[in-house]
Formats: C-alpha cells, sequence, structure tokens
C-alpha cells in the first residue's frame, strides 16, 4: 500500500540524555513515485479546491501536519 | 486610516486566485507534456474566464497590472495603496 | 520581461502578531533554500540549457518569486507595529538593531544572502538534479517551520508553498527524463 511517510527504529543508547524517540519517520510525497505524469489524470473539481490544495491533481496532493503533534499515524 | 474593502473584494480575488492557480499549473504541465490537447483547452478556457474576472475587478478596484497591459481611470491608480501585502 | 500583478498568487492569512514565527520564516526569504534563491537559480540556469527546459525553468523561476512575496507578506503581517520589546523578546532584538521592521535577504541565523546559494554548472543534467535536491530541501524546510509554528492560518500558507515544492519537484523530474530520451540521440526531424 502506498504511504508517503516512512518509518525506522534507530539505535538508542543508554548513554543517550534526551529523552529517545523510538520510531522516527520521514517524508515520502507522490513525486517520488509517478515518473511523467499520465495525460488525463483526475482534477479537483474546482478551481477553487485546486488552490487551496495547491494542485491541480489529487495524485499529486500531499498531506502535512506536524509529526509532534499528531503522535505519528499517517495517511 | 482604515478604509478596509468589502467582503465581496476578497470573494472575488480569490476567485481569480483560483482561476489563475489552474493556468499556473497547466502552464507547468504543458512545459513537460506539450502535445495534451485536452490541457490546452482547459488551458485556453480558464485564460478566457481570467480575463473575464480581471476585468471586473479593475472596474471597481483598479488595475491589476501595468506597463499597459491595464487601462488606466483619471488620475493614474496604479500606484494606489492598499499593496497586495497589505490587504 | 516581466509584468507585476497586484496580487498575490494565494490568500495569505496570519493569525497574531507572532514576530518569533517571522524569524524562522526569515528562512525561506533569504536563505539557501529560500524563494530568492531558487528564483535566482532557475531564471539562470535558462542561458545554458537546452531549448526544451527553457520554458519550464522560466516558468518555475517566475512562480518563485510569487512565492517569495508571499513569504514577504507573512514576514510583514508577523511584525507589523510589533514593539521594539517584542522584537527582543521574539530573538529579534539584533535584526531590529541593524533594520527596524525592514525586511533583509538573510537567513535564520542572520546569515546575508549569497550568490554561492545558487549552483549553475552548465551541465544540463547536473543543473536539473541540482533543482530537484532544491525542491526537497525547501520542502523539508517547511515542514520543520510548520513543526514550530503553532499558527493554524499561517500554517495553511505554508502548507501551500510546500506542496508547491512537491509540483516543481515533478515537473523538474520530468524535464531531467525529457533530456535523457533517446529520440533526441541524432538531430535530424
Amino acid at each position: 500500500m502506498f504511504t508517503q511517510r516512512k518509518y525506522y527504529t534507530p539505535y538508542i543508547s543508554p548513554y543517550d540524555p534526551c529523552k529517545p524517540i523510538e520510531i522516527k519517520s520521514y517524508d515520502t510525497p507522490p513525486q517520488l513515485y509517478i515518473g511523467m505524469q499520465p495525460p488525463g489524470l483526475p482534477q479537483y473539481a474546482t478551481a477553487r479546491e485546486a488552490l487551496y490544495r495547491g494542485t491541480l491533481w489529487p495524485l499529486l496532493y500531499s498531506p502535512y501536519s506536524s509529526p509532534y503533534e499528531r503522535g505519528e499515524d499517517d495517511d | 486610516m482604515t478604509n478596509a474593502f468589502p467582503p465581496e473584494y476578497y470573494q472575488l480575488l480569490e476567485q481569480i486566485q483560483a482561476v489563475d492557480f489552474v493556468l499556473c499549473e497547466l502552464t507547468l504541465y504543458l512545459d513537460t507534456h506539450p502535445s495534451d490537447n485536452e490541457a490546452i483547452q482547459q488551458f485556453n478556457y480558464h485564460s478566457k474566464q481570467s480575463r473575464q474576472l480581471k476585468r471586473q475587478y479593475e472596474e471597481q478596484y483598479g488595475p491589476l497590472m501595468q506597463y499597459g497591459m491595464s487601462y488606466s481611470s483619471y488620475p493614474w491608480n496604479w500606484k494606489d495603496a492598499p499593496w497586495p501585502w497589505q490587504v | 520581461m516581466w509584468y507585476y500583478e497586484k496580487k498575490l498568487q494565494y490568500p495569505v492569512r496570519v493569525g497574531e502578531c507572532n514576530p518569533r514565527l517571522a524569524k524562522f520564516l526569515i528562512e525561506q526569504y533569504g536563505g539557501a533554500d529560500g524563494e530568492l534563491a531558487a528564483a535566482l537559480r532557475y531564471l539562470n540556469q535558462r542561458y545554458s540549457i537546452p531549448d526544451k527546459v527553457i520554458g519550464l525553468l522560466t516558468d518555475i523561476g517566475t512562480e518563485e518569486f510569487a512565492h517569495l512575496e508571499m513569504i514577504a507578506t507573512m514576514i510583514y503581517k508577523l511584525t507589523k507595529d510589533a514593539t521594539p520589546e517584542q522584537m527582543k523578546d521574539a530573538g529579534l532584538g539584533d535584526h531590529y538593531a541593524n533594520h527596524d521592521h525592514a525586511l533583509f535577504y538573510q537567513n535564520a541565523a542572520g546569515v546575508p544572502w549569497t550568490a554561492s546559494y545558487i549552483q549553475a554548472k552548465g551541465d544540463p543534467i547536473a543543473d536539473i538534479y541540482e533543482d530537484i535536491a532544491a525542491e526537497e530541501k525547501a520542502r523539508a524546510t517547511y515542514q520543520w517551520i510548520i513543526n514550530m509554528s503553532d499558527d493554524p492560518e499561517l500554517n495553511d500558507g505554508l502548507k501551500y508553498l510546500r506542496e508547491r515544492e512537491v509540483v516543481h519537484s515533478q515537473r523538474f523530474r520530468e524535464a531531467a527524463q525529457i533530456l535523457i530520451e533517446e529520440k533526441d540521440k541524432k538531430v535530424f526531424f
């Protein structure tokens, strides 16, 4: 299944002074997977919606919010 | 000085921003997909729509562009505030 | 030549007077991966790249100036009428001493913008890959700023700008594809 975020578990030492984050993540937005955009892709229904999404095509839309606020679950 | 624009100003501006955004997206897309005829038709349709909305905007709120890209009323009102970062 | 249009590309809103966020946002105004660097990078590369991608560099470079104006608007709104005391509390005392409320092309740490932020190797592949990397770095910077911002209205504009980096990256990746296509191995029509 396609996800826009990938996770990994870094090594944690008993001598790390900051409270360890056990699972770290990074963004993998859609442009990494598309290649040449195929013609005729579905578009947002209105120009207004496209403006507020920041793209005309849902396939290229990449939602983002702070991982520190959303408690790590995504898309 | 508070001489704020009415809510209709922001609505019309938003409509222009939305149509021009579609034109921006299609411009970049067509730069790498120059043979997509359907996208070109959509581009031309929105281009016409943008002109109509801007004519309406300029009649009420003054010119959007200059160097001759917009007409001027008297006196010269291009230089009038507010500027985009002020509204 | 260029024409100026008296409107923002996107309706920028800022929730509250918050000079501290302005200090972070300066990174995207005059930082290495900021909008000024992006605009100048792409428009400068146009003169030494195959014709079939000049249009894209011109149009993305032009859009970056619209984004620069959005960032300037955010900084302007976040700091407009802030008192010297508020500027000082926000860590902008150094800035205020030199610039009052003027914007300046510098990064979040106060380092002035420099032309060395702009890569121009003259090799089409090296330059387009540079551009893809620049878009990803700008996207990451927006993410880090969003992570530190608690102003939902400001974040709306920042998420828009982040999404534009995604789309620009997509187009530059397509440009790289166009440059390597086999059909152009010989010049004949």
